[in-house]
């Protein structure tokens, strides 16, 4: 009697088993996430998952019909780590696919590893140029920006329409400065405009003083790429130093962005900037979007936040067209990159063959309304591709915009 | 000239708070011997601890007294539960040292969260004094006048008062000092809760102008080594002429060659190293 207990037992959990392995592919479908959660970066990784999380929510984590589950990585903000973290979710967890860094370093580090486990990947903030151009990779899907992008339309606008004629620059030193600056005077001088000054400072800097005393009083506007901690710093310096009444102000959209601008002061006022993204995007559907998030967070979202709700909109979109079957990694890869999801809070978007968004810039002046600092926009420039107005084939020929790019004149 | 006046001005500012933070690290290798890894912690403690003060009242000077406050007595409880446990042995000091480094970074994050932040200007002092052609802003030099001030209390408690005299005693020879009837441990204790104290006070001090955020307590220390070491490892006028030298070639060196920043910082470190490895005022 025992024994036969024991068989049937034995047999009920042998078919247990079975069973619940033939429907494994009926399982949650597994994303592998991967933001610096700790240390210097932790707060910009936090507003990317932030992003991504009311995302899911809405949706239930639900998509095809089947759960989702997100697995999230601490990468440190260190490239090694970002693959380690990788390499884990990959092949331990088995994930469908990944989405997630923050750095360019850590985008980087990242891409041939994709590219040799062949595993689709949406890149949602990594900017850096080349990652959509002169060495592409076939496996990522970038749902965010090149450094460049919003910069070309830019430059020809502080040309066309704010009508300054000479400009001077100061930007940190490396990739995300250089081709956000070497985007900008590219347009900005076709135009016939001139860059009289260039000034690169290092990463770490912290007080900007010495660049501050020798920065040309005789431009029409100055031109700064900061983010963080240092577009908090120059903006205060920037005023400290007599400059604000003097010279006119703009830059890249990263130096007045939401993760920054409710820790400035009037300082920021009148500051005009390009970016995709706006939080005060007048739009229903962006309307929506940070009113959500401000319930869940208290918090403005910040392109960051806003970001990887717009990629992970691209997942879903992509598991909803494949009915669920993300099991097919080639047929994940195109329902990705073809996906045209709708109602993004930065407004319409679509990707070009070489995995880049096409989309708005928007001009946008810091202003206060209502006791808070905003970006008002004052522009939408519709439809930029990261090639501008020139043939893909043709811009690609050029090189990557450097340090060394065209020197001031 | 203007260029040179405004340059100056700014090494100056660099140097100022480059004392504030110099002068607590390099009382405390006076006394105990140990490279205090978690001194810029302490800045950064600093920034955060007042920034919650003035969310609350509005008042820089408040959240001046009570950073320093709060974080002298964090650094006396440091000292006195932690490292005074390894007594004179430098190294298993320092490696925990370094662990409090980290874990104040995590602790800071988990209750402030890692959002960059800037304290306010005290009410006069935001605008800008112009003599001829030269602008400077007011706060920068309100801080010169501060840090002089500290540097010349602290002299004349160590040169002036009985503490000091022990203070020099202990730092001379720590043995015959105890057997003189000092209680060499409760003024390590002490030193070090000042030195936290200071540095605390210098984060303030830089709040309106550097901020806080995270990773500033590892983007200052460099420089107040640099400091330390230049002067002379212990010295107080070490740690004055240390961070003027430091402040102004930090300060030229970026405006001259922005490329060669590191290295025209650590050149001079380099320099002094090799030919009087005490530093300029320190003693072997």
């Amino acid at each position: 009697m025992t024994r036969l207990r024991c068989v049937v037992l034995f047999v009920t959990v042998l078919l247990a088993a079975v069973l619940l392995r033939a429907q494994a592919p009926d399982g949650p479908i597994r994303i592998g996430f991967i933001v610096p959660l700790s240390g210097a970066f932790a707060q910009n990784g936090r507003d990317i998952l932030n992003g991504f999380l009311l995302l899911l929510d809405e949706a239930g984590y639900r998509a095809g019909g089947r759960q989702i589950q997100l697995i999230v990585e601490d990468d440190e903000a260190i490239p090694a780590v970002t693959l380690t973290k990788a390499r884990k979710l990959v092949e331990a967890d088995r994930v469908h696919l990944m989405a997630g860094t923050l750095l360019a370093s850590s985008g980087y580090a990242l891409a041939p590893y994709v590219e040799a486990q062949q595993i689709p990947m949406v890149y949602p903030v990594v900017s850096s140029d080349d990652l959509t151009q002169r060495r592409r990779s076939k496996w990522i899907i970038r749902t965010g920006w090149t450094s460049s992008q919003p910069n070309h339309a830019f430059g020809e606008y502080v040309y066309r329409t704010l009508g300054y004629r000479t400009v001077a620059t100061i930007a940190l030193d490396y990739a995300f400065g250089w081709e956000s600056v070497g985007g900008f005077q590219r347009t900005f001088e076709a135009e016939g405009g001139r860059i009289v000054q260039k000034m690169w400072t290092p990463v770490s800097a912290h007080d900007f003083a010495p660049y501050l005393a020798q920065i040309s009083r005789d431009v029409d506007a100055v031109y700064s790429l900061f983010l963080g901690r240092t577009a908090l710093q120059f903006m205060r310096q920037y005023r400290e130093y007599g400059l604000k009444d003097r010279v006119p102000l703009i830059g890249s959209g990263t130096s007045t962005d939401e993760h920054v601008l409710p820790f400035m002061g009037d300082e920021a006022i009148g500051v005009v900037t390009a970016l995709q993204y706006s939080a005060a995007l007048d739009t229903p559907e962006n309307r929506r979007f940070t009113a959500a998030y401000r319930k869940r967070y208290n918090k403005l979202a910040s392109y960051y936040a806003e970001s990887m709700y717009t990629g992970g909109k691209w997942v879903l979109a992509a598991i909803e067209a494949l009915g669920g079957r993300v099991e097919d990694r080639v047929k994940l890869l195109e329902a990705l990159r073809s996906a045209r999801p709708t109602g993004l809070p930065r407004g319409p978007v679509e990707l070009d063959q070489y995995g880049n968004p096409i989309q708005n810039i928007y001009v946008r002046r810091v202003e206060r309304v209502g006791g808070e600092l905003q970006n008002t926009v004052i522009a939408t420039l519709p439809r930029v591709s990261q090639f501008w107005k020139w043939n893909p084939a043709e811009y690609l020929r050029q090189p990557l915009y450097s340090r060394r790019f065209v020197p001031a004149s | 000239m203007t260029y040179l006046i405004t340059q100056s001005l700014n090494g100056l500012f660099s140097a100022a708070l480059l004392f504030l933070i110099a002068s607590g690290l390099t009382l405390a290798f006076g006394v105990m011997k140990i490279v205090n890894i978690a001194h810029g912690s302490f800045y950064m403690l600093g920034v955060y601890v007042a920034y919650t003060v003035i969310q609350r009242t509005g008042s820089l000077l408040l959240g001046a007294v009570v950073a320093l406050v709060v974080v002298a007595a964090v650094g006396f409880l440091v000292q006195r539960v932690f490292l005074r446990r390894f007594g004179a042995d430098p190294l298993p000091q320092m490696m925990m040292t370094m662990g409090f480094a980290l874990l104040f970074r995590d602790l800071t994050l988990m209750i402030w969260g890692g959002d960059p932040f800037t304290l306010p200007y005290p009410g006069l002092l935001r605008g800008s004094m112009e003599v001829g052609e030269v602008v400077f802003p007011s706060y920068r030099l309100f801080v010169i006048a501060v840090a002089a001030l500290v540097g010349a209390a602290l002299w004349v408690v160590n040169d002036r008062t009985l503490i000091g005299a022990r203070l020099r005693a202990a730092v001379d020879d720590p043995e015959m000092a105890s057997a003189m009837g000092i209680n060499v441990a409760r003024l390590s204790g002490l030193v070090f809760a000042v030195g936290a104290g200071l540095a605390a006070f210098g984060g303030v001090m830089g709040g309106p102008i550097l901020g806080g955020y995270a990773g500033i307590d590892f983007d200052l220390l460099p420089l107040a080594f640099v400091v330390v070491i230049v002067g002379g490892m212990g010295s107080l006028k070490g740690a004055v002429v240390g961070s003027i030298v430091v402040g102004m070639v930090d300060n030229f060196g970026k405006a001259l060659v922005p490329e060669l920043s590191y290295f025209t910082l650590f050149a001079p470190m380099i320099l002094v190293l090799a030919l009087k490895p005490t530093g300029l005022y320190g003693r072997a």
